[in-house]
């Protein structure tokens, strides 16, 4: 079933310009689907269109089976998670996880239980007395949670709730969303520019940029068959190699190095190499060595091959890389985009 | 080096509580001689031995034309004209702050700019269209013609608006998906977040409210509405002829006019520094 359909939605600003640009995406019964994009690309102008916070200037959205365009936020039976949580600094924990059901006049025994349960899964419980300022960052997250959970809604709405949090909690707390969501089995929407998080969290990443879908698919697609240059350098920690190229018959040309590679493409192409799936050995393209980084688990190896700059990842055991190596990729390892639309070929 | 710097910042603040306080102390201790001391050898130091006797006169002391006038009346007409006038600029400018920020029509900040001009019409410049307003709608010698004319604010309005603007969107819009509408937001996030904003507002206005002078003069020709201020000039215009003016009662009546307004700054000072220098958020 799905929860949410979101249908050629666009969104203008009286002053023309268009921060949504006709988007497409359901998100099923108990899925998360994540928002990756960079900043201004309109992730979070969508999602608080989901959110009825901003208006909708084109296009439905259609929630649990009805079209919520012109519906209050709180009557769209949503919860939203902020960046910087927006708790209600005057009120205790517990008047702030009771505040929206008292609004709807839900009975007070009712908001008790509820509240305590929240409070419990949470891990609050303890503090339900205390004003948020009296909590840490990632207590007032466990509380901005609490929050949208209580409400028991169709779909959760997570906009960077981590990037408020120091990076060993954030990692915590990815955690922590993720497990709470698989149990309360409730479908819910992420945005975030960081990659890792996308990579982690989803089940689907929806890759936007200047207001337009990229791509959507599940993190390993998105991962190992990027649909265009956008998502290839976007996702991926090092980005992924992008090298302007030449493909003959011969092989590949970059720069006064050619490459034997068995490929129906021809001509100028964007060749794209993920930095850890490239092999440094006896034979191969001559890649002279400018820095290697150590990064404990992984090494880093910055260089130059056929005149254009390329990131290496290797395993940390061996003995580190001479000034000169040879370096090899297996043919299905290699991606290529045509140069003008960069859209894969 | 430290010490010399600390040493000079003490003498300077030190001058600065002579001159503020000695003026207040010498009227102080003056308004404990008898006037005819006073009379004869001006200002005093030291203590003169009437205090009780004179400062319960002012209090207790039926005066003025029609004799019912009492300081006690004074004091209860000045403090309903200071609360009345802070209270009511609170409403008024929270309310016109509350407009201008979170309600999106088109003349917000027109309006807003037009509030801010009246800066520069000052009851005095507008006193006798304002008059005539109060005049016709019957409200002479009336605590609602003493309070409504001149509850206004530009500046309460101002600083609302400053404050709000601080106040996070996220906590409008987490107000608005737990559904609470404009009237709710209001009470249940607005009014309490804006606590020690209130307080220093309050402060600030009441002190103004009890200070007034002109108004209160034109307003109110009947002695019941009498304020405290207005007091200190009826006693000196009491004694006519021959009589000595009892200085010691006017000045015993001005030290006692300051009383309220330095409580209500001593008891607030803490809600008042705070609300001028953080925010709870």
């Amino acid at each position: 079933m799905t929860t949410l359909r979101i249908k050629n939605v666009k969104k203008r600003y009286p002053n023309g310009a268009e921060a949504v640009k006709g988007v497409t995406v359901d998100v099923q019964d108990g899925e998360l689907v994540v928002f990756v994009g960079p900043s201004g690309c309109g992730k979070s102008t969508l999602l608080r269109m989901v959110a009825g916070l901003e208006g909708i200037t084109e296009g439905e959205i259609e929630l649990a089976g009805r079209v919520v365009n012109d519906l209050e936020p709180a009557e769209r039976n949503i919860a939203m998670v902020f960046q910087n949580y927006a708790l209600y600094p005057h009120m205790t924990v517990r008047k702030n996880l009771a505040y929206g059901l008292k609004n709807r006049g839900t009975p007070k025994a009712e908001i008790d239980k509820k509240v305590q349960d929240a409070g419990e899964l949470l891990q609050i419980a303890e503090f339900l007395d205390r004003k948020p300022s009296q909590l840490s960052g990632g207590q007032r997250q466990r509380v901005a949670m609490g929050r949208a959970i209580v409400r028991d809604p169709a779909i959760f709405l997570f906009d960077e709730p981590l990037s408020n949090l120091d990076a060993k909690l954030r990692n915590q707390m990815r955690l922590e969303i993720k497990n709470l969501q698989r149990r309360l089995k409730t479908a819910a929407i992420y945005v975030t520019h960081d990659q890792v998080e996308a990579m982690t969290l989803a089940d689907r990443i929806v890759v936007l940029n200047h207001g337009q879908i990229e791509q959507i698919g599940t993190p390993s697609e998105v991962y190992s068959r990027p649909e265009s240059i956008f998502v290839a350098s976007f996702i991926g920690a090092p980005p992924m190699n992008l090298i302007p190229a030449d493909v003959t018959e011969a092989g590949i040309t970059v720069g006064d190095v050619t490459m034997p590679i068995n490929t129906a493409h021809r001509g100028a192409v964007t060749l794209g190499l993920r930095p850890e799936r490239v092999q440094i050995g006896d034979s191969g393209a001559p890649m002279r060595v400018t820095i290697v980084e150590e990064l404990g688990a992984t090494r880093l190896v910055h260089g130059i091959l056929g005149g254009q700059d390329v990131t290496l990842a290797q395993d940390a055991d061996g003995p580190p890389p001479s000034d000169l190596v040879h370096v090899a990729f297996k043919p299905e390892d290699a991606h290529f985009f045509d140069a003008k639309t960069g859209r894969r070929l | 080096m430290k010490k010399s710097r600390a040493i000079y910042d003490h003498v300077v603040l030190l001058f600065g509580v002579f001159v503020m306080m000695g003026p207040l102390a010498v009227a102080f201790m003056t308004s404990t001689f008898d006037y005819v001391t006073i009379h004869k050898e001006g200002m005093q130091f030291g203590f003169g031995g009437h205090f009780l006797e004179t400062y319960s006169t002012v209090l207790n002391k039926q005066s003025g034309f029609t004799g019912e006038v009492t300081g006690w009346l004074m004091t209860k007409n000045s403090i309903v004209l200071g609360v009345g006038f802070a209270l009511g600029k609170i409403v008024v400018s929270m309310l016109a702050a509350y407009a201008i920020v979170y309600f999106r029509f088109r003349a917000a900040t027109f309006c807003f700019w037009i509030i801010f001009l009246t800066l520069l019409l000052p009851l005095e410049v507008r006193i006798l269209p304002s008059y005539e307003v109060v005049q016709q709608m019957g409200l002479l010698n009336s605590y609602t013609g003493l309070i409504l004319p001149l509850i206004a604010s530009a500046t309460g309005t101002f600083f609302f608006r400053q404050f709000f603007k601080s106040i996070p969107n996220e906590l409008l819009e987490a107000a608005r998906i737990d559904g609470a509408g404009p009237v709710r937001f209001f009470f249940d996030i607005l009014i309490p977040l804006s606590k020690t904003m209130i307080a220093a507002i309050f402060i600030i206005m009441f002190v103004v409210g009890w200070n007034q002078y002109l108004w209160p003069t034109l307003m109110t020709t009947d002695e019941s509405y009498f304020t405290l201020v207005r007091g200190i000039k009826q006693i000196m215009q009491n004694m006519i002829g021959a009589d000595i003016p009892k200085y010691n009662e006017a000045l015993a009546m001005a030290i006692l006019a300051m009383v309220p307004p330095a409580l209500v700054i001593i008891i607030f000072q803490r809600m008042f520094i705070k609300g001028l220098v953080e925010q709870e958020k």
